[in-house]
This record gives structure tokens, sequence and C-alpha cells, in this order.
């Protein structure tokens, strides 16, 4: 009788909803702000406390928004490539140093090369809130008129760069 | 025991319990409503905790933003709105309900149709059927330590309690 | 050479259990008599491999032999001694090794048990065991082995995670495992009834305390982790609906429902492929929680993800262990259709009912847990399923269930006329109400609708449990043990929704900065903090606290919570201190240095707690009873002809 075989089909597509699980990450949360505009905020630079920086300033040409902070492991496992890549590729990388102490990160960037075109602080990390930012280092893509296109999460590779960056920016430049 | 698979694993950035002492508001109705939001809503750091419990630093913050929506009159679902607009439903531990959810709250009154509708079946079925009366619950076994039976005792019971009355 | 050693009983060990598996098997199959004759010294031997590795790997741990990776990972020189034996399953490997050795454990139990069973019947329940084992000892030695060695052992080992170096810790795997791996046997006498083709009412009586057995350990594992995390982790919460409880949670659930299923196939041979699908059903949730815990596919337990052939192999073995049971089922249980009539008012459609809630209430858990899982495989985005959830969806099935709970246990068998069943609870009833209201407006003086409720339900449970007792005291007569077993169960689980409801309807919570002279009011309570010590532990150093408990200004105790740091494992702890009584807990953690000498505290009282932990004891006393029972011991007893199945018998 038909019925009897209800339980061992029910098992079946669970075990191949498992079987799918196996692949992702439960813990990886892509963010609701892409393809949003990046949200508004106006806060002071590094260099000079007097001197701010607003989402307008994004706007303009495509760029990197990175978040970071001194006590961040990832972000120093990233800033090498950070540097090579302001160097090589050209495009502007905005900082914003996420809760952190300011004389840590002047020297972090005296120390280690300063990749960021402007360092924004959010010193009580407002603003990160507005950006839906829960681990340091991310990463967003901002095009021109100031849309998020991606957000990627821990260190910055070349080998993320290539996969999940170029693709966009190659798409962005096309339209 | 919650935690101590997940503890095996190191999941837990913080084990000290999160203590939030802000959280004194003139309004106990603030208060209350500030305890319901921030009990319900995930950590993203430690994605066990609530960020009520959680002592990560975004989850102090996420307290702070809280505290002062409800302070400059937000609603509850203008909290919610200003949460998921940043990180998703993934933050609610209630899961909103929407196209992808309905079947979730819908579940437990399903499941418990389902079986409410086998009972009724097989009862129809079954109460047609004679019922034969030489179950080993007649027999002593079950009941050893007394020559009375089950039912006779049931039967003594219910005249106990018709007694009392 | 010692570890290796351990390495190689474990190989032998699946070697045997494939023996135990495979050849008692085919012997029941083709009617041979010295292969199925193979299952007992099988069984036997691979129980004393397994406890050979793991008494080796807790060797390993007390001579601090960092030169097992395992052990460096999990254990430190100045761990204290019964920490260490408690980390030789505070992680995955040895949790694994643990896993093991319980199914052997039991394993061994059921073939000194079933003595009395016919040896077919007998040698097939072996058989499925000894599969069920070489399946966990193969992923145990393909993708888990605890004596891997490190090249180079350091000076001293990484110390076992802090929260887990508590005495209620220590003991709550092994109950847990107990429990839930104990469904094995339910789950291989339904196997071994599918091969055979027939189950009879003897059947269900083998099955019954086995079952019950494996039942009470689960209930004092989960409640052994409750109140674990009640004090351990500060928050004083004690149940948190995460992915990990819920893997535990689900096979009680399901198995409490098998062993209502069980007493009406045992006492009217009724209800027979439902009670195997049930049985089948337990030890699978067994199985998946294990799966979930260590696979990696929800958020709670990510971490284990580091190794994804662990969780493929997992997935496999549940799917061939239960695929195989299912696909089995699907071809033999329509044979097993019993016929016999009975009443709507019956005990029957009682333990019918009970088993729809709890089977609604389990497929409510198992759906709401996985859910997320099934939307992220679906692309369709990633929710969170958390405790307001889970709260809402059980109350479902309970209320219902807690309401019939106390009809059901008066019902007769087949059939009783509904007027009698009413006049019989008509006393419980009115005693719950009249309880369940006076009694929190008198003590509390505020009311919700749902608390109320929630009072009424555990009252009333209690109430109806207790008629029996008070009638056949006042009359002299006597129980037997099992109808004990189920009075007292019952009695447990109203206590325990008591202390649930008043617990959380009725508890206060407070978090506040103090300093050294100040106090601070909770309830009729006054705490008064005098100051700080610092206190140095075995392996780590912590800042004390000196509260003073008074009420009325009368002195009530001293509470002394901490704040540690461990010596290796750096991340500050909270241990929590409470005074704890029959009507309350009065609970203090100490959070963390404000300036200025003021500290962060929490202070909770909570009314009624301490029923939650002792209604699951008295549901676990419950059913000691029902095991002890004497016509099991009868059932058991070797026998001279066997009931159901003999060699010559052709299946």
């Amino acid at each position: 009788m038909w019925r009897y075989l209800i339980p061992v089909l029910l098992f079946a597509g669970l075990v191949a909803f498992f079987a799918r699980g196996l692949q992702l990450d439960p813990s990886y949360v892509p963010s609701p702000l892409i393809g949003k505009p990046i949200p508004e905020f106006t806060l002071p630079t590094l260099a000079d406390p007097n001197v701010s920086l607003s989402d307008r300033d994004l706007r303009g040409e495509l760029s990197l928004l990175n978040v970071w902070a001194t006590w961040c492991v990832g972000c120093r496992q990233e800033h090498g490539y950070l540097v090579e890549l302001a160097a090589q590729s050209g495009l502007p990388i905005y900082g914003l140093n996420w809760k952190d102490d300011t004389d840590a990160a002047r020297r972090w960037l005296q120390q280690l090369g300063d990749p960021y075109r402007v360092t924004a602080v959010d010193a009580d990390g407002r603003i990160a809130i507005d950006f839906g930012v829960y681990g340091a280092p991310e990463t967003f893509l901002v095009d021109a008129d100031g849309t998020i296109l991606f957000k990627h999460l821990s260190p910055l590779t070349a080998e993320v760069w290539q996969r999940e960056f170029l693709p966009r920016i190659a798409q962005a430049a096309g339209q | 025991m919650k935690l101590w698979l997940m503890v095996l694993l190191g999941l837990l950035a913080s084990t000290a319990a999160g203590i939030d002492i802000n959280d004194d508001f003139d309004d106990p109705a603030l208060q209350e409503r500030y305890r319901a939001i921030i009990n319900e809503t995930r950590c993203l750091v430690c994605q066990n905790q609530t960020i009520a419990d959680s002592n990560a630093g975004l989850a102090v913050d996420l307290r702070r933003e809280i505290r002062a929506m409800l302070e400059s009159g937000a609603s509850d679902q203008q909290i919610v709105d200003f949460l998921v607009g940043r990180y998703g439903d993934f933050v609610l531990y209630r899961p909103p309900l929407k196209r992808t959810t309905w079947l979730l709250w819908a579940s437990p009154v399903v499941f418990l149709l389902i079986g409410l509708a086998v009972v009724g079946v097989t009862l129809m079925r079954r109460s047609k059927q004679p019922i034969e009366l030489d179950g080993d619950e007649w027999a002593p076994l079950s009941f050893s330590p007394s020559p009375s039976t089950f039912s006779t005792w049931r039967l003594y019971c219910c005249r106990f309690g018709a007694a009392r009355d | 050479m010692i570890p290796e050693l351990g390495q190689f009983a474990l190989v032998l060990a699946v070697g045997l259990c494939l023996i135990q598996g495979v050849l008692p098997l085919w012997g029941a199959a083709v009617r041979n008599a010295d292969w199925v004759a193979v299952a007992r010294p099988a069984a036997a031997g691979q129980f004393v491999f397994v406890a050979i590795a793991f008494a080796i790997l807790m060797q390993a741990f007390l001579s601090n032999d960092f030169s097992v990776a395992y052990v460096a990972r999990n254990s430190n020189t100045a761990l204290p001694t019964m920490y260490k034996v408690a980390a030789v399953w505070g992680a995955h490997e040895g949790s694994l090794l643990l896993w093991s050795l319980v199914l052997a454990g039991w394993t061994v139990a059921v073939a000194v048990g079933s003595r009395g069973l016919p040896e077919i019947f007998a040698a097939r329940v072996l058989g499925v065991l000894g599969l069920i084992s070489a399946g966990i000892l193969l992923f145990t030695v393909a993708t888990s082995n605890p004596f891997e060695r490190l090249p180079v052992p350091p000076l001293d080992g990484n110390d076992l995670n802090p929260l887990l170096q508590d005495p209620a810790l220590a003991i709550h795997p092994p109950m847990l495992y107990i429990g839930y791996v104990g469904f094995a046997v339910a789950f291989a006498f339904a196997v071994a009834a599918l091969l055979a083709g027939r189950l009879d009412r003897e059947w269900a009586r083998w099955t019954r305390p086995w079952t019950t057995w494996a039942w009470m350990f689960l209930t004092m594992g989960i409640a052994l982790g409750s109140w674990w995390a009640y004090y351990e982790l500060g928050w004083g919460g004690w149940w948190f609906w995460d992915p990990v409880e819920n893997a535990s949670f689900m096979p009680w659930l399901l198995g409490t429902a098998l062993i209502h299923s069980l007493a009406v196939t045992e006492k009217r041979g009724l209800f027979k492929s439902w009670t195997l699908l049930l049985a089948i059903g337990t030890f699978s949730l067994s199985l998946l929680g294990t799966f979930l815990v260590r696979s990696g596919v929800l958020v709670s337990v990510h971490a284990f993800a580091a190794d994804p052939a662990r969780g493929v192999f997992i997935l496999m073995l549940l799917g061939s262990i239960t695929g195989t049971a299912l696909v089995l089922y699907a071809v033999r249980a329509r044979n097993m259709v019993a016929e016999g009539g009975f009443h709507a008012v019956s005990r029957e459609v009682a333990l019918l009912l009970n088993n729809v809630f709890l089977v609604g209430a389990t497929a409510a858990v198992l759906f709401g847990t996985l859910y997320p899982l099934f939307l992220d495989a679906l692309g369709a985005g990633k929710i969170s399923v958390g405790p307001p959830f889970f709260e809402i969806v059980f109350l479902i099935p309970m209320l219902p269930l807690l309401f019939l709970l106390g009809l059901g246990m008066h019902t007769a068998w087949r059939t009783m006329q509904a007027t009698t069943l009413l006049r019989m609870v008509r006393i419980p009833a009115l005693v719950a109400v009249l309880v369940g209201l006076i009694v929190p407006w008198l003590w509390f003086d505020r009311l919700s609708v749902l608390s109320a409720v929630g009072i009424v339900s555990g009252c009333w449970v209690v109430a109806a449990s207790l008629r029996d007792p008070i009638a056949l005291w006042r009359s002299q007569r006597r129980l037997p043990r099992g109808q004990w077993g189920m009075i007292v169960a019952h009695c447990g689980l109203g206590l325990f929704v008591l202390g649930v409801t008043v617990t959380s309807a009725y508890n206060i919570e407070i978090d506040e900065s103090i300093r050294p002279g100040e106090s601070l009011e909770i309830g009729s309570y006054e705490l008064g903090f005098r100051g700080l010590r610092n206190v140095e532990g075995p392996n780590y150093r912590a800042v004390e606290g000196e509260f003073e408990l008074r009420r009325d200004g009368t002195l009530v105790t001293v509470l002394a919570p901490q704040k540690r740091v461990y010596n290796v494992q750096t991340s500050p702890m909270t241990e929590a201190s409470i005074d704890s009584a029959w009507s309350r807990d009065v609970f203090v953690a100490l959070g963390d240095s404000l300036g200025d000498g003021a500290w962060s505290v929490r202070l909770q009282y909570k009314p009624m707690i301490r029923f939650i932990w002792f209604g699951a004891l008295v549901m676990a006393l419950g059913g000691l009873l029902a095991t002890t029972d004497r016509r099991y011991r009868n059932a058991t007893a070797p026998k001279p002809s066997p009931a159901t199945d003999t060699l010559e018998d052709a299946a």
C-alpha cells in the first residue's frame, strides 16, 4: 500500500536538503543593502578631524569602502593586499575606521602604508550600523551613482578580487 | 546543553554574560518594550546569542541605538524595519510573516490537523469493528501482586468517586 | 606506542562489529544456527575493544600525554583530575568515542538481557546494533581519530574549555548519550520485527523496558544540561531552543510518544505498524541530532564544518541506517496491520491522541529547526527561527495534550462511559481550577491569561495523577509498579509545567551597577554589596563579590558570584551565585568593573524554578518505576518455549 511509502519518501527529501545544506555556509548573512544607495553619513577624517567625509564624496566614480580597525586580525591580513590594490587598480579606496583608537589607527597607516584616499572615523560605530557592518574587515563596492554593488566579508585577497570584484566592476563599466 | 557542543567549537566569542546596566527608562512601558526587542534580536557576531545576552561590541552598539530610537518615540515596527534594513531577516529570532515563511507559521496547525484527521478516520473504522475481549489486561499478568483486574479496580474507583457525592 | 594500541583496538572493534552485524543477520535469514550463535560473543568482544580504546584515551588525559593531538587541544597539566576525565568527551573526537562506548554498552546489555528471547530474534537485534556500531566506529576511525599524534608535542595543553569545567557538565554528556543512543535498542527491535515479518504483543513487552530505560536517561541528561546552562552561562535562562538543544529534545518527544504507543501494542496488539515507525523515527532523530550537531549545516554548530568530510560521512550513515529501515518498513509494514475495535471513549483513543500531539510537537520543532536550512537551500533568503517562534508553536499541541492527559489516565481499555470518566475527574478538575487561580492571585497578586492557563494545567495534571493513589490509599489497595511509574511520571510533568509557568510569568530581572556599601532590592529581598576579593583557583584567577542577601532585615545568606579568567584560555567567565529554595532562586552574576569601584551585576528572582528540574527528575523516577515492574522481569527471563520465532519456524 502506498501509504507505507510516505515515511521513506519524506526522509529521502530531507536527505536531499541536507546534502545541499552541507555545501552552504549557514552563518553567512547576505547584506540587504546590495542594490541600494549607500547610507547617508558625515564623519571626521582620520588625517584631520576638522575635515569631514560624507556619502556624497563617494559619488561620481566607482569606489571601494573598506571597514577596518587596528584591533581586527583580518584587517592586518588584508592590509598588504589593499596597499597593492590601491597602487595597481587606481580605484579609489575609502576607509571606515570602526570603533578604534584614532592614534593607533594613524600609527598603523604610517607603519603599514596607507591605501586609502580618505579614512573616515566612526568612533561610536553608529555609521557602521547603517552599513550593516557586523565583522571587520568588510569591503563594499560602490558604483558612480552611490549604489552598493557588492559586499565582501572577511579579508580581501587577490583571488577574491578576481572572482567577485572584477566581473562586477566590468559589468558596471559596461553600462 | 545548548551550549556545550557549541562551546566545543569555541563559537562563543565572549562567555561572560552581557549585563546591560544602562537600560533604565523613566517609563516602565518603554523599559518593557526595550527588553522585549533586545531579547528577540539575534547578535550577528556571536550568532547564538541575543543582543541582550551578548557582550560583543556590536550588541552594545545596537542596544544603544534601540534605546535612543525608543526614547525618541519610534514604534516597535520602525525599530524592526531599522534592523532588517541593515542586517536582513536573519536578525529577527521571531521570523516575520511573509511569502517565504507562512508555511513555517502554519506548520504546527497543519501537522495537528493532519494528525486529528488520521485519528478521525481510524476511529470511524475501528469503532465499527468488534471489540474482542481476550486481551491480556484481563489476565493477572499486569497486576501480579493483586488478583483483582484492572477493570474491576477501575469500577471500584468509579464507585468510590460516586460514593463521595 | 600506547595511543596506537587504542587506535588498533578501534579497528579491531570495527571488524567485530561487522561480524556481529553480518553473520547473525545472514544466519537468521538462512537458518544457520552457528552463525546466529556468533552474535553474543562478537558483541562482548566489540565492547571490550571499544572500552580498551576509551580507557587508553582516558589514560592519555590522566598522564598528560600531549603528543596526542586531542589531549593537547583539550587538557592542561593544571586541569583538576575530575575534569581531565570529563575532557575525554569534551570535544568532537572523544565524544564520538563515548557515543560508541555507550552503544557498545547497550549492545552488551541486550546480549545479556535477551537470553529469554527467541535466538533468531535476539540475533537479529544484535546484528542491527552491530551494523550501527560499525558505522559509527568507521566514522570515528576515518574522520575523527582521537589518537592522532602531533609531530612535535607541546609543553603544555590548550586546556579544556572553561565552560565545560563544571561537575554537572561532566556527567551531562554521558547521561544524554545513554539516553538517545539507547533508542538504538528500540530501533533494532523494530527492524528485527520487520525482518521477521511479524510482530505480536510479546514483542512490545520486550521492547518497552529498553525504551523506557533510554527515555529515563535522556530525561535526566536534558535536565542536567538545562540546569547547567542556567547557572553556568550567567544569563539565568534554562532553555534556549537552540538547534543543538532541539536535537536532543526531538528524540525525547518522539520517544515519549513511542512509550505510549508501545503500551497500546502490548495491551491490545494494536497500532503495530505505527509503533514500528515511531521506534525507527526516534532513533533516527537521535542520529539526525548527531548529524546536525557535527556537520555544521545549522548555525549553532558552524565550526564543525571545518571538515566537510565529516558532514558527508555522517549524512551517508544517517541515510543508510534510517533509509534501510524505512524501505524495509515500506515493504513489510502492510503485513502488520492489526484488527480490533475500540470505542471513542477508551484508553486506545486517549493514547492515539497523545501520539498525535506529541508527534505534532516533534514535527513542529523539527520543521522550525530545519526551516532556515530549507530556505537557504532553495535560495529564498536567510532567516532565524528562535525562541519566540518555538514558544508559541510548542504550546499549540502541548495545551490540549495536558488537558487530555488528566482524562486519558482514567480511561479504560476498549470502551468506557463518558459520564463515568467525567465523574472520576470532577474533583481533580475543581481542585486544579481553584488552586490554579487563587494561589497565584494571593501569592503574586497578578495573573495573566497565559499564566493562569499554565498554572491550571500544571495543577490539573498533578491532581489528576494523584486521584488514583488517594483513592487506593483510602481503600488499602495496592497498585502494580508499572502503574506507579505512570502516575509518578505524570506528576513530574505537572510539576515541570508549574515550574515553567510560574518562573516565566513572575521572574524579576534587574541589571544594575552597584558599589561596595550599596544595596539593591529585588522582590521582598535586599542585596547588599560588601566588597570584592581576589581568589586563586587551580587553573584560574577570579574576582569574587560578596553580597549579603537579606529579607526583612534578617540575613538569609551570603552570595559570592565570581568573574573568572582561566590561565590558558583567557576569556572571562561568569560564575553566578545562587541561593536556592523550593519556592524561589535568587541569582546574582557579576558583570564588569565600571571604574570607581562600581560593578555591573545581574540580579534575578526566579520563583519555583527548581520545579523545572525537580519535575524532570520525578519524570525520570516514574520511568525507573515502570521499567522495574515485575512483568518485564518475567518477560525477559529465560523461557522454555519462545513465542515468536524459532529456528524451525520459517519466516
